[in-house]
C-alpha cells in the first residue's frame, strides 16, 4: 500500500513535469521557426543588417478595454503600412510583431517579456491603457527597450516613478489627464465665461477622480465656484436622482469627468430633465458611442477636450482622414490618431537615430524637436512626455462643430 | 503503525522526488532553456495551482459553491505588495505572504461564520457579493491602496524557488489536511450534510475551517502575484477572476488535487501558446471547456487522484 502510493507520487510529479516540458518544449518550437523566419541571420539586439525592423505591439486585443487597443493598432498598422510602402527605413521594412495581452496587467507583463527577449525588438508601442502599460514598465527598465505607449494618460507612474525618478526607456505620446482637467476649467472660464459649475465624476476609475480634481482646482483659483460635486461608478443606469438634486441649483456648466457609456446616459437623462447648461468633459466622450446612447437632439453645448479634430484644416490630418476612411471604412476618432502618431513617431526615432540599438533609439526619442503629427506638433520633455496643445470639440446635434486649440502653458 | 512516524521511507522517496523535480526546473532556467518568458508561465501555474488547489478544498472537498476566491487573493495581494514595498527585503516579502495569507484567513473566518449556513446558490451568491465588497474596499481605500489606479513599482521577490515551495507545500498541506479525520468530516458534508450532522460531524465549524485555510492559501498566491507581476489594482480581482479559478477546479475535477494541478497547467499553457492568436484564443479556450464538459461533465480527473489510477493498474494485474 505504502510503495502504490510512493509509486503513484512520482507519476503525479513527472506527469506534471511532463506537461510543463511539453508546453514549453511545444511553444519554444513555434517561437524559434517565427524567429528564424523572420530575421533570419540577425543579431541578437535588434542590430541585424537584414531588411527589416521588428516592432512589438503589444496592445489590448481581447477584453474589457479591447475598443482602444484595437483603435491604437488599426492607427500603427496604417502608419507601418505607409513607410513600408515607401521604401521603409533606409531601405528596411518595418515588421510588426503583434501579441494581445488580454487587456490583463500580468498578461501585458508576459508579453512584453517575449517581445523584448524572444523577438528581439527595437521597441515595444503600446499598452493602450495606463494599467497596462505600467505593469510593463519594469520589464521595458530592465531589458533597456524603449516603450512607447499613445494614451496611458494617467498622471502618476508612467514616465516618472514614485520616487520622482524618469523612468529611461519609457515614453509616452498624450498629454495627461490634470492637463485636460485644466484646459477645461480654462475654457469653462475663458470660452463659455461660466462661475459656478456642478461635477458629476466618474468615483469608480482614477481618470475620472484625477480629472475632477484638476479641474476643480483650476477653477476656483481663477474665481470660479463649484457649487455641486457627485459621483457614479462605471455601469450605472440611472441617474435621475443625481440630476434632480442638481436641478435646483444654480450653475452655469456641468463637467462629467468619465467615460462615454455613463456620459452619454447622464446627458441624455439631463436634457430630459430641463437642464439645459452646457455640458463639459474630456476625452473619454470621444466615442460613437456617445451619439448612440444620448441622441442627437441632446447632444448640443456638449465640449470634451481631445487629442485631434477632425475639423482641423491642416492637410496632414485631412490626408489621414481620407486614408483612414479609405482603409477601414469608418472615420478615425483620437485612438486612431494617436495610434497612427505613435507609428510614424517610432519610425522617425529610429531613422533619426540611424541604428536599430535600443539604446540609439531611446536617446533619438528623448531628443524629439518639433515633430509633426495628426494629434498636434510636440517637443518631448525632460520627463519624457510631449509637450503638445489640446483640442476643445463643440458638439451640434451630435456633430462636431467646433475645435478650439488650448496650447499648453 | 510505521506509517505515524514522520521519518519513514515513503515521506523521504516524496522529499527527494520534490527535490529532484525542483533542481531540474532550476537548472533548465539557469541554463536558458526556460528562459525569462517561460518562467511567467511557469509562475502563473504556480500561482494558479495555489489559488485552484485552495479553492478545491472548499468547493471540491466540502462542497461549498464559492464564487469569492478571487477577493481572498486580492487581501493577499494588496497586504503582502503594502509590507513588500514597505520593507523592499526578502524578510519583507516573506513577512507580506504571511500577513497577506493571515489577513485573508481572518476574513475568511468573519464572512465564513455567517454566509456558510446558507447552502448552494445562495451561498455562491453571498461569496460573490462578499468578494465585491472586498473589492470596491480596496478600490475606495485611496490614501492607502492608490484606488482604482493600483499600487505600481512592487519590488519582485518571487522567483522559482518561492513559487516552488509554496506550491509544494499547498499541495502537500491541503492533502494531508484532506486525508486528516478534518478532510473526511469534510468530504462527508460534501457527501450528505443532513447524514453528516445526524452523525455528529459539526457542519458550520467545518465548513468554516475549510473556507478558513481556502483563504489562507489564496492569501499566499496573491501576495506572490503582486510580488511578481509588479503591479495590481482592484479590477484585477473581479469577478471573472474567481470564475477563472473555479473553471480551473471544475476542468480538473471538483475534489481531485491532481486535476487541479494538470488542468492549471494545461490551461496555462494553453493560453501562452495562443498569445498570438488573439482572434481564435477565446474561442478555443471556450471550446475546451465546452468539450470536457460534455464528455467528461466530472472534469479531467472527476474526484479521483492520479495515485487511484495506478491502484486499478494494479488491480487489473493481479486479476490476471
Amino acid at each position: 500500500m505504502k510503495k502504490k502510493t510512493f509509486l503513484s507520487l512520482i507519476a503525479v510529479l513527472t506527469m506534471t513535469g511532463l506537461f510543463v516540458s511539453c508546453g514549453t518544449n511545444k511553444s519554444n518550437n513555434e517561437v524559434a521557426n517565427e524567429v528564424v523566419n523572420k530575421v533570419e541571420g540577425s543579431g541578437n539586439s535588434g542590430t541585424d543588417n537584414s531588411g527589416e525592423i521588428k516592432i512589438g505591439i503589444n496592445f489590448e486585443l481581447t477584453g474589457e478595454v479591447a475598443s482602444y487597443g484595437q483603435s491604437n493598432v488599426d492607427g500603427i498598422m496604417m502608419a507601418f503600412d505607409e513607410i513600408n510602402a515607401e521604401g521603409g527605413i533606409d531601405g528596411k521594412k518595418i515588421t510588426a510583431v503583434q501579441i494581445d495581452n488580454k487587456s490583463d496587467p500580468a498578461e501585458a507583463t508576459s508579453v512584453a517579456t517575449r517581445l523584448m527577449t524572444q523577438e528581439k525588438v527595437v521597441a515595444e508601442l503600446g499598452p493602450a491603457t495606463s494599467g497596462n502599460f505600467m505593469a510593463t514598465i519594469p520589464v521595458a527598465m530592465q531589458n533597456k527597450v524603449p516603450a512607447i505607449s499613445a494614451s496611458a494618460t494617467a498622471d502618476k507612474g508612467v514616465t516618472v516613478d514614485d520616487k520622482g525618478n524618469v523612468n529611461e526607456y519609457v515614453f509616452r505620446l498624450c498629454f495627461n489627464d490634470s492637463f485636460q482637467g485644466v484646459t477645461m476649467a480654462n475654457f469653462a472660464l475663458n470660452n463659455l465665461e461660466a462661475k459656478k459649475a456642478v461635477i458629476i465624476k466618474d468615483n469608480s476609475s482614477d481618470y475620472g477622480k484625477g480629472l475632477a480634481e484638476n479641474f476643480k482646482d483650476t477653477f476656483e483659483k481663477s474665481g470660479g465656484q463649484v457649487v455641486s460635486e457627485e459621483g457614479y461608478v462605471s455601469k450605472d443606469k440611472d441617474f435621475n436622482a443625481v440630476l434632480t438634486k442638481i436641478k435646483g441649483k444654480d450653475f452655469d456648466v456641468i463637467f462629467i469627468p468619465g467615460y462615454y457609456q455613463e456620459a452619454g446616459l447622464i446627458i441624455k437623462q439631463a436634457r430630459d430633465l430641463g437642464i439645459d447648461a452646457p455640458v463639459l468633459g474630456a476625452d473619454g466622450f470621444d466615442s460613437p458611442v456617445l451619439l448612440e446612447l444620448a441622441g442627437a437632439n441632446a447632444l448640443n453645448d456638449v465640449y470634451y477636450s481631445n487629442h485631434y479634430s477632425s475639423l482641423d484644416q491642416d492637410p496632414l490630418v485631412q490626408e489621414f482622414i481620407a486614408g483612414f476612411k479609405e482603409r477601414y471604412g469608418a472615420d478615425p476618432n483620437a485612438f486612431n490618431a494617436l495610434g497612427y502618431d505613435l507609428g510614424k513617431y517610432i519610425a522617425d526615432a529610429i531613422e533619426r537615430a540611424g541604428s536599430q540599438e535600443p539604446e540609439a533609439v531611446k536617446d533619438a526619442l528623448k531628443s524629439t524637436k518639433g515633430f509633426r503629427g495628426i494629434t498636434g506638433t510636440f517637443d518631448m520633455d525632460e520627463n519624457h512626455n510631449p509637450v503638445k496643445s489640446a483640442v476643445v470639440i463643440g458638439l451640434k446635434n451630435g456633430v462636431q462643430a467646433t475645435s478650439v486649440k488650448v496650447d499648453p502653458k | 503503525m510505521n506509517s505515524m512516524k514522520v521519518i519513514n521511507k515513503k515521506n523521504i522517496l516524496i522529499l527527494i522526488v520534490i527535490i529532484v523535480f525542483y533542481a531540474v526546473a532550476q537548472a533548465l532556467i539557469n541554463n536558458g532553456t526556460i528562459n525569462n518568458f517561460y518562467e511567467i508561465t511557469l509562475a502563473t501555474i504556480c500561482i494558479n495551482i495555489i489559488l485552484a488547489v485552495s479553492l478545491n478544498l472548499v468547493t471540491g472537498f466540502t462542497g461549498q459553491f464559492s464564487l469569492g476566491h478571487a477577493g481572498f487573493m486580492s487581501i493577499g495581494a494588496y497586504v503582502g505588495a503594502l509590507i513588500n514595498m514597505e520593507m523592499n527585503s526578502t524578510s519583507g516579502f516573506l513577512a507580506g505572504i504571511l500577513a497577506g495569507a493571515a489577513a485573508a484567513a481572518i476574513v475568511g473566518i468573519l464572512i465564513g461564520i455567517p454566509t456558510l449556513r446558507l447552502k448552494g446558490d445562495y451561498l455562491a451568491i453571498a461569496t460573490l457579493g462578499m468578494a465585491e465588497i472586498i473589492r470596491v474596499v480596496f478600490l475606495n481605500m485611496d490614501d492607502i491602496t492608490n484606488g482604482a489606479a493600483g499600487l505600481n513599482g512592487i519590488p519582485r521577490f518571487t522567483n522559482w524557488m518561492w513559487l516552488f515551495i509554496f506550491t509544494a507545500l499547498t499541495i502537500i498541506l491541503i492533502n494531508n489536511f484532506v486525508h486528516s479525520s478534518y478532510g473526511r468530516a469534510c468530504i462527508s458534508i460534501r457527501e450528505d450534510e443532513i447524514a453528516a450532522e445526524s452523525m455528529g460531524v459539526n457542519t458550520t465549524m467545518y465548513k468554516v475551517m475549510a473556507f478558513a485555510i481556502g483563504a489562507f492559501f489564496a492569501g499566499i498566491a496573491g501576495a506572490l502575484y503582486s510580488s511578481y507581476f509588479y503591479f495590481i489594482k482592484p479590477s484585477i480581482f473581479g469577478f471573472m477572476k474567481s470564475i477563472d479559478i473555479l473553471v480551473i477546479v471544475v476542468f480538473g475535477g471538483m475534489g481531485s488535487i491532481t486535476g487541479s494541478v494538470i488542468a492549471a497547467v494545461v490551461l496555462a499553457v494553453l493560453t501562452t501558446f495562443l498569445q498570438s492568436y488573439s482572434e481564435l484564443r477565446m474561442i478555443i479556450y471556450a471550446l475546451l471547456l465546452i468539450v470536457i464538459m460534455i464528455f467528461r461533465p466530472q472534469g479531467l480527473m472527476g474526484t479521483k487522484e492520479i495515485t487511484d489510477l495506478f491502484k486499478i493498474v494494479k488491480k487489473n494485474e493481479k486479476n490476471q
